[in-house]
């Protein structure tokens, strides 16, 4: 597999984090300013230009140990500065199913 | 039920061990994801958007009590306390810790279930009728033959690395409840004029972003030849498939490219150099397949129970029976059908105690065995009349006697975007609106037989493309989006459906779907005029118009 460095040019068009999902147990992560990992996407660093998201992104995949599949995702931020996720996908990564789980939890 | 043997047992107990040591170097970063993944795939684990995937095979759709006992202790254990069951005699869980994968394998081995070759470019499950060996009329069980496949291609050097996935489907009935020729090869075990058992084999099936339906390549090959035929076709898949591009891999381009003559010449070459080999199946091997295949002692018993007679005055009772219950080979007993598809809940998923409680009705009302179908239903194949009435209040206890089998509500969907991380849109939020639409089961019953199928995405793993409607997921600027075909068909008159129009938001699919139903009320020729005919009768004009002639 190509690493999703050499995949395509990087070139982000708003505000982006960088997410993955954790080795252990699969649970989807997003980088932090302090070059680690939260679960929690308010947590997350916040890349505006397609340099910074590179470099992010680069530091991402060289934790092959503690992350898998890390890749650039767009998000929002509002007014009173939250960070929400930019997609559907993200949204449902992010916050959980749209759905009720047979069991709950 | 099929008995393991020692070799088999060994052998699992050989790969849990195996991926215990590669996630353990894994987790210590000794192996990187590169290096790990192939290995993963190898033992049925994916990552889906939020969490690893899981998917054990379930051979030829038949469990024991135990071991279904066992899938529900790996969904409470291990996971979050359900399973969803697949499209292709396959469970998936869908919160597995990778640290903890290995004793849920560990604990399935137990019970001799594995996820060998569940994903990756490998021999996939080889898929049956899940009424194989109870269905009326049926050839032979299908069963002795996927197992003897099983056997020849399972962890086979020469099948574990194929341009791409293969998948195979055996069906022993005149109808086709396995959706063979929506296979890679697809086997119709069938009586030649010589009263010989054999099969016509069907290559080139299958859905995805190019959709085939699969074509007869020989009308007779006899059972004892039927592991060097297919090998014979595998050699020429292996030579020529396209390994170079993803989306041209599978065989069915490859047949659809050379033309079914041409590639059936090929295999005819390849053949005759294999068919005299080590490869035939002679008597004995055949007969010790069989002989693993143990049927339980049926009683003789009356056609019409009293039990049932009284039990028929109570019209829910009758409205399930009628719906759910199946003629069975042996009199007396019946195959009975288990909805996973209550109204509004996600099509296919069991929670570990509905397992559970299948798990001690099967045992008390059908000989300790269960079924799982293609159509994400289960079933019990062996029921006495006599203890329908008390098996439905059982069963509706716990929710497993929807009585919507094989109608509007009884959706086939793959998990979409809310688990997957390939799909575009969702497909279980769908298909739960759509059963609530149509949650009055007298009104789906005068609906009559009616398949829908639901695929997040245009790898078709709700096959779509041959539900009566068939709904799949785009996405159009961010936004979720759904082309809607109708007339597509899975069974032996397998079709591929025809898309009535552009596609409409999330928020439209179940009035859409409504309308076409609607419309097919207004325009069938009489109430037993099927939906899937009446749009073979008049094609999809009139239902597009109906659908497009207000939006
Ligand atoms: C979320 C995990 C899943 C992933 C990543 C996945 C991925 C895929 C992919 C990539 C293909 C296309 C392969 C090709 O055309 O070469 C495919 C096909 C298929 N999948 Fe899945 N799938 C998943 C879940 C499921 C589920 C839950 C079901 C059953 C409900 C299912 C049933 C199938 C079937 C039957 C096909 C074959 C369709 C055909 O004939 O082309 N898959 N899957
Ligand atoms: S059809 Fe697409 S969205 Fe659905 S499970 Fe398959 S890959 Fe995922």
């Amino acid at each position: 597999m190509t690493s999703p460095l050499e995949q395509k040019k990087i070139r982000i068009t708003g505000p982006s984090v960088v997410t993955a999902n954790r080795t252990h147990d699969g649970v989807v992560i997003y980088r932090t300013p302090q070059h680690g990992w939260s679960s929690r996407l308010a947590d997350a660093a916040i890349v505006r230009t397609s340099d910074d998201a590179r470099a992010l992104l680069a530091e991402a995949v060289a934790d092959d140990v503690g992350a898998i599949g890390a890749y650039i995702a767009p998000v929002a931020i509002k007014d009173n500065g939250e960070i929400a996720p930019g997609n559907l996908r993200e949204h449902i990564r992010s916050e959980g199913l749209t759905i009720e789980l047979p069991v709950p939890a | 039920m099929y008995a393991y043997d020692e070799l088999d047992r060994t052998l699992l107990h050989e790969r849990v061990e195996e991926f215990r040591d590669q996630v353990k170097r894994r987790l210590s970063g000794e192996l990187t994801e590169d290096e790990f993944k192939i290995l993963r795939l190898q033992n049925g684990v994916y990552l889906q958007l939020h969490a690893y995937m899981f998917r054990v095979a379930i051979p030829y759709g038949t469990l024991s009590t135990k071991q279904l006992r066992a899938l529900a202790h790996v969904a409470r254990r291990y996971d979050r306390g359900y399973g969803h069951f697949t499209t292709r005699q396959n469970i998936q869980f869908n919160w597995i810790k990778l640290a903890e994968l290995p004793d849920a394998l560990a604990d399935l081995a137990e019970v001799g279930i594995h996820a060998m070759q569940t994903s990756g470019n490998n021999m996939r499950n080889v898929t049956s009728d899940q009424w194989a060996g109870v269905a009326p009329g049926e050839v032979e069980d299908p069963r002795i033959w996927s197992e003897l496949l099983r056997q020849h291609t399972t962890l086979h050097p020469e099948f574990s690395f194929l341009p791409r996935k293969f998948k195979i489907a055996i069906t022993a009935s005149e109808h086709d409840r396995a959706a063979i020729k929506i296979h890679d090869i697809g086997l119709r075990l069938h009586k030649n004029a010589d009263g010989e058992t054999g099969f016509e084999v069907l290559v080139g099936g299958g859905l995805g972003r190019t959709p085939f339906i699969a074509k007869t390549i020989k009308p007779f090959v006899h059972g004892r030849d039927i592991l060097s035929y297919v090998e014979a076709i595998l050699r020429v898949y292996n030579q020529y498939g396209r390994r170079d591009n993803i989306y041209k891999a599978r065989i069915k381009i490859l047949v659809h490219e050379l033309g079914i003559e041409k590639f059936g010449k090929e295999v005819e070459e390849e053949w005759q150099q294999l068919r005299d080999s080590a490869l035939t199946l002679d008597d004995g091997a055949i007969e010790e397949v069989r002989s693993r295949f143990s049927y339980p002692a049926y009683e003789k018993l009356p056609h019409m129970p009293d039990e049932l007679k009284q039990a028929a005055h109570d019209p829910l009772f009758e409205r399930w029976r009628k719906n759910s219950v199946f003629p069975h080979k042996v009199q007396g007993y019946s195959i009975v059908t288990l909805s996973l598809k209550p109204v509004g809940g996600p099509p296919g998923d069991a929670t570990a105690e509905q397992m559970d409680v299948i798990a001690d009705l099967a045992d008390r009302y059908s000989f300790g065995e269960i079924r799982v179908g293609h159509e994400q239903n289960l079933a019990l194949p062996h029921v006495a009349k006599r203890d329908l009435p008390a098996l439905w209040k059982a069963l509706d206890k716990a929710g497993l006697a929807t009585p919507n089998v094989n109608l509007v509500s009884d959706i086939i969907a793959c998990p979409g975007l809310d688990y997957c991380s390939l799909a575009n849109a969702r497909s279980i939020p769908i298909a739960q609106e759509l059963t609530r639409r149509f949650a009055n089961h007298d009104t789906a019953g005068l609906i009559g037989r009616l398949h829908i199928n639901i695929s997040g995405c245009i790898n078709a793993c709700g096959h779509h493309h041959v539900g009566h409607i068939g709904i799949l997921g785009v996405e159009k600027n961010g936004e979720e989006f759904y082309q809607i075909t109708i007339g597509g068909r899975a069974d032996e008159g397998a079709a591929l459906g025809t898309l009535i129009g552009p596609s409409v938001p999330y928020g439209e699919v179940a009035d859409v779907v409504e309308d076409i139903v609607e419309a097919y009320l207004a325009l069938r020729y009489s109430p037993d005029e099927l939906f899937i005919d009446t749009v073979k009768r008049l094609g999809v004009e009139p239902f597009k118009e109906r659908v497009y002639a207000t939006r």
